[in-house]
Formats: structure tokens, sequence, C-alpha cells
């Protein structure tokens, strides 16, 4: 058999890895390319209508003129609440998951029904809540349904992150713990917990961004269509960032004039969960720095 | 009398046998080698004296494992006390994410001691034992991420002393050192021998030649030969063992 030239073969390798190549970094390119033109799109549209008094003000004129803050204050509220409920209830899952059960048939089991939930269309959830919160147990349409059921939404999410991080940590160091005579609590909350913590944030910066954004959640079970005044307790109805740019955009009193401050709104919407990003990584840091000075 | 025994140790995961009828009696303060090729069941063996294989599921032992002549298999015995008592080392040195103090107290504080002074001075002790304490003394309060790889390792032996056990696993503590870390870590073993029974896993055969005083040679899940280490290295009674032993197979 004659073998190939050996020049022409190298020639055709680094062409073939050459191509392969260009089109991975054109792909990645264009993923920077669209997340840029998104943000510039609302950036280009949106700017315009940002004002102190647009972040400050309450509603005016059937939405089409002043602010949007009862709307802000809406969704910190909603996201702090499904936060409060969804991290602790999630974190405390994926450590009884990954430290405590047994690999079988229950596990496997809640394993699936994790999956499951993350895989309920949001609307799903949004009804959910209506009949269990806002009826059955008599909430209403109020902050406290609402951030009830966006915590529901964002239970997988923060259960699968804590899991994958739990996971990451070497089994050594359980064993290490063990091995002097610990339990198996001390181990998880002493050992493996502050090694996991800096990333089991991740999970809660994952959610904040996923949370915030939701609107069919809380369409049925706290958004208000308008309400110029602030929420006084979880019991009371809010205006929300994502219902409030679907309001504006769909059914409005007045669709073309209130456009500057749909798209604001959504300007807004995007720096809020940029802030909670930057704040949730800047903590992660904090205690990963903590972490290795205990 | 012996420190550790067992007898008839058959040892499975899931379906499958990883030690098959196992009988080797340990007199205390002395090194035993466990050597043989990958697999052949000797860190499974290791592990069945703080009955570490416990965390793993679906494994199940039968025989019997006495330690200073009580079955630390029966029932109602406590394994936390047990781990107590005998204390190990593993490949990778894996100090916690703590401060060089904090990793050799750990042991003390979950076994319920918080007295400070008394915590100060089994710290102080344990690191002097392992010849670390002229390294570390101005930086215990230093993450032990800090120290060398043979100083962790070190450290992670001394975390192990600080309880005061009586038995020391060692999990092929060197694999991951480099030569002149080795060397202080085996002559640190042959110190250790005078106040602890240690059994260490090795993929080196010098080293088991250098540090233990007896070998015990496993294959494919049996014991094929237990004895004084000298006999071993160069009067085997056994053809397999002599292979192992100068590289023929393994």
């Amino acid at each position: 058999m004659k073998l190939p030239d050996e020049h022409k073969l190298a020639k055709r390798k680094m062409r073939g890895q050459a191509i392969a190549f260009w089109i991975f970094r054109i792909l990645s390119y264009a993923i920077i390319a669209i997340l840029f033109s998104i943000l510039s799109f609302i950036i280009y549209k949106g700017a315009s209508s940002i004002s102190w008094g647009f972040i400050t003000k309450m509603p005016e004129e059937g939405m089409t003129k002043g602010g949007i803050y009862p709307a802000i204050i809406g969704t910190l509220c909603l996201v702090a609440g499904s936060m409060i409920f969804a991290f602790p209830v999630g974190v405390l899952a994926a450590i009884y998951m990954n430290e405590y059960v047994k690999d079988g048939i229950i596990k496997k089991i809640i394993k699936q029904m994790t999956n499951n939930l993350a895989g309920i269309p949001s609307i799903v959830f949004g009804l959910f809540g209506m009949s269990l919160f806002v009826n059955k147990l008599g909430f209403g349409d109020s902050i406290l349904a609402g951030s009830l059921t966006l915590g529901l939404l964002a239970l997988p999410v923060v259960i699968r992150t804590t899991e994958e991080v739990l996971k990451a940590v070497d089994n050594t160091f359980r064993h290490a713990s063990l091995g002097l005579g610990a339990s198996k609590w001390e181990t998880t909350s002493k050992v493996v917990l502050p090694i996991a913590f800096p990333n089991i944030i991740t999970g809660l910066i994952l959610s904040i961004g996923r949370v915030s954004g939701e609107t069919a959640p809380i369409l049925f079970t706290v958004a208000a269509y308008f309400l110029p005044k602030l929420p006084t307790s979880v019991f009371d109805q809010a205006m929300a960032l994502p219902y409030h740019l679907y309001v504006l955009s769909t059914s409005g009193t007045n669709i073309e004039e209130s456009r500057p401050v749909a798209y604001g709104t959504a300007l807004v919407l995007i720096i809020i969960v940029l802030i909670a990003n930057l704040l949730a990584n800047g903590l992660r840091k904090y205690f990963g720095r903590k972490v290795k000075m205990n | 009398m012996y420190k550790i025994e067992s007898k008839n140790v058959d040892f499975f995961y899931g379906p499958s046998q990883a030690l098959k009828n196992i009988n080797i009696a340990i007199k205390p303060n002395t090194v035993t080698a466990l050597i043989g090729p990958s697999g052949c069941g000797k860190s499974t063996y290791l592990r069945l004296f703080n009955r570490m294989n416990d965390l793993i599921d679906n494994t199940r032992i039968s025989g019997q494992v006495l330690i200073d002549n009580e079955d630390i298999y029966a029932k109602g015995i406590n394994v936390d006390s047990l781990r107590k008592k005998v204390g190990m080392v593993f490949q990778k040195p894996n100090p916690f994410p703590k401060t060089i103090f904090e990793n050799v107290a750990y042991g003390l504080r979950v076994n319920g001691i918080s007295d400070k002074k008394f915590i100060e001075e089994r710290v102080e002790t344990s690191i002097k034992q392992v010849a670390l304490w002229e390294e570390v003394k101005d930086k215990l309060k230093k993450p032990a991420f800090e120290l060398s790889g043979g100083q962790q390792q070190r450290l992670c032996i001394a975390r192990a002393l600080a309880i005061q056990p009586s038995i020391i696993l060692m999990d092929e503590p060197t694999s991951a050192l480099d030569p002149i870390s080795t060397a202080k870590i085996e002559a640190l073993i042959y110190e250790l021998k005078s106040k602890y029974t240690i059994v260490i896993v090795t993929h080196n055969m010098q080293q088991a030649g250098r540090v233990s005083d007896t070998t015990a040679f496993f294959y494919m899940g049996e014991l094929i030969e237990h004895g004084n280490t000298k006999t071993i290295f160069t009067n085997p009674k056994i053809e397999r063992t002599q292979n192992y032993i100068t590289g023929r197979f393994g």
C-alpha cells in the first residue's frame, strides 16, 4: 500500500482543523452578538424614558406617564419572598439527597420528581398557585401567594445546582472527617457545606434570574394591573415588572403612547437581574475567601 | 496477643466478591504493608478496619474482624468510637479548608473536647510528632492549603494523631508526593511505630521493604502470602509472590 504524501496529509489535517475551529469561533461570537443586540436594542429604546422620576414615581395617566416604582418594589418583594422559601428548602433537600439517601429506588424517584417539577410549564405553576395558595389556603391575590408560587418554580433549579455542587466535593474530605469520629451531620455541616457554599450561591443567582422575569406564575396569584400604591403586608397585591411590561404591551389604555414606558420597564428589569447577579457573585467571592481563612 | 485479627473475611461489592477468606493477625507496634496489583483488594481490606466500606452502598462482609479482641462488626459497636481508635491517612493530602490549627483540632472538637488549653497542647504535640512544628508554628492561623503537598500530608497525619488512636491506616500515603517528602513520611512511619500499630497500602515495593515489619501480598481478592517482610522479599514461599516482587507481573 502506498502511504499518502506526508506533506499533503499534514496540509489536509490543518485545513480540516481550521474549518472546524472557525465554525466554533463564529458560533461563539454569534452568541455574544445576539446578547449584545438584545441589550443595545433595549437600551436604545428604553434609555430615554429612564430618569430618577421613572424609578421613584407612581404610574400616571393610564400608565403612559409617570414611573414604575410600585412594580420595582413588587418584583423585589417577590424575588426576596420566593428565595426565602425556595433557598432553604432546596438546599436542605439537596443535602438530604446527596448526603443521606442511599442509591436506590427512593433516590431515583425523588430525582425524577425534581426533574419533572422543572419541566412543568410556568403557567401551570400559576394555576396551581392560584388554586392552592390563593383559594384553598385563603391567602388571596397576595405577595405571599405569588412568592410561594415563584418559589415552587425556583425549587428544582436550587435543588439541582446544589446537588451538583455537593457531588463535586471530593469524597476524601468526607472520609477524612468521618474517619476522625465525626458524625455524618458534623461532616456535612463543618466540612462539606463550607467547601460547597460559594458555589451554592451560584444556584441562588440562577434562580433569582429565573424568578424575577417570570410572568405566568404571578398572573393569577399576586400581580395587579394597576395599583399606584406600595404593598404594606405580605397579604397585599402588588405590581411586578414582567407583568407590567406585558400589560403595557398588550392591554394598556394607549399602547402606542406607553411604548417608551414599556422599554424603560424592560431595561429596569434587566438591570435588576444584572445587579442581583453581581451581588451574588460578590457574595460568592467573599465566602470563598472566608472559607479558606476559617 | 494481637492488635488486629481477621478471621475468614469475605467481602462483596454487590454480587462481586472483592475479598476471599482473608486470615491475618497483626501484632501491636508493627508496620504491616499490604501489597499487590491494582484491584487486588488491598485497599478494600484496609478500609475494613475503620469500617470505611460502610459508606459504600450494597456492600456485605462475612467473617470476623477483631481489634483488641473485639469484633468491630458485631451488633452494638459504635462506629464513631471505633474510628476514633483507628486513624486514617489518605492517598492525596486532603486537609480541610480550615486553618492549620483547626485542621488538627477538628478531631478533638467533634469528639466533644472544648477545653482550649488541652486542645492547644494536643495540637502542638501532634504537629511536633510529625516533625512539622518548626515549619508551621508561626502560621497556625493560616489556611492549610498554603502548605506544600508534603507538609499537607504530614499535617493530615498530625490530624489523625491528635485524637490519640492506637492504629493508623495509610492508603498509599506517598503516591502523590515527591521523593524528599516521601522519605520524610517513611522516616515518620518508622518513628510512629513505637506508639502505634500501622497498616499501610503501597504500590512501591522498595517502600514496603523499607518501612514494614510484615508484608501481606494480595492477588485477585485472595491473600497469597503474609509474613516477615525480609522473608517475603528474599525468600517467598509462593512463586507468584516472587514474580510480583521482582516485577515479572503486576
